[in-house]
């Protein structure tokens, strides 16, 4: 395969996770402290509010899109450039968009977590 | 944060690393898997190993969840992600797997962008429906007042 199947393929899981990430985040952010639905509702009151949220199952959706692009993009390419690249690059883009999309105070200290949890994770997988 | 917060991320942190390394132990004993002997993905589904990796990996779900229910995205990712060290130290002592020098450096890589985030706060106020409550009215008393609350902003 050639080197632009492969990053292709890197781009589709890292904007695949990325999307289910964030549209997961969304659907927790608006049903809310889980714990306390429990408390006041019980257990299957708070499953029931997850799984019959549209976001969260679109969300699911994507990650599970984003597993299999793994799948796949580690069949064509070698997996010391496919696993870092896809793990480092989908931690940069979740920043990114709950930044933008979640209007998440993603600050300088948030910024440089961000950056050496991508750099660790991308060593990691060498 | 309160201490239930920091046991949940506990419960994210080592659900997360010890079903990785139940699954690839379960996994490992049956060799790789392909289209030709795809029966043997049923036998390996079947190992107390792969189970106990697939539990574990539901109560991760469960808890990462619960953790975005009160906490960013932003602040989620890099906290947890001291479940990598674990899944390196099981790696090396469980299943004696070589552990490179880059590895490590890795590992010191993430304790240090854990360690930026630590001290922080967990949420942007007003992200989460109960905050946008408490935002809105003050802190939240009985519990069952802010659940029962319809469309509150």
């Amino acid at each position: 395969m050639s080197h632009f199947a492969v990053w292709s393929g890197i781009a589709a899981v890292v904007v695949a996770s990325t999307v289910g990430d964030v549209l997961q985040s969304r659907a927790m952010k608006e049903i809310g402290d889980l714990s306390l639905v429990r408390h006041s509702h019980g257990t299957w009151a708070v499953i029931r509010t997850v799984i019959t949220n549209a976001r969260f199952m679109i969300g699911l959706a994507f990650m599970a899109l984003g597993f299999f692009s793994l799948l796949i993009t580690l069949s064509w390419g070698d997996v010391s450039i496919v696993g870092p690249a896809s793990a480092s690059l989908t931690f940069l883009a979740n920043a990114l968009v709950a930044h933008i999309y979640l209007k998440e105070n993603v600050d300088r200290r948030r910024w440089m977590a961000v950056l050496c949890v991508a750099g660790g994770v991308a060593l990691l997988a060498r | 944060m309160t201490p239930r917060k920091y046991l949940t991320l506990a419960i994210v942190i080592l659900c997360a690393a010890c079903g990785d390394v139940s699954l690839a132990r379960g996994m490992k004993a049956f060799g790789a898997v392909t289209l030709a002997n795809l029966p043997t993905l049923y036998t390996a589904l079947l190992s107390p190993w792969t189970i106990l990796g697939i539990l574990l990996l539901m109560g991760f779900f469960a808890s990462y969840l619960s953790a975005l229910s009160w906490a960013d995205l932003t602040y989620v990712l890099p906290a947890t992600s001291l479940s990598y060290i674990l899944m390196v130290l099981l790696a090396k002592f469980f299943l004696h797997e070589y552990v490179s020098i880059w590895r490590w450096l890795g590992v010191a890589l993430i304790v240090t962008g854990v360690g930026f985030v630590a001290g922080g706060p967990e949420a942007t106020p007003g992200a989460h429906r109960h905050n946008r409550i408490e935002t809105v009215y003050g802190p939240v008393g009985a519990l069952g007042e802010v659940a029962d609350t319809g469309d509150e902003a």
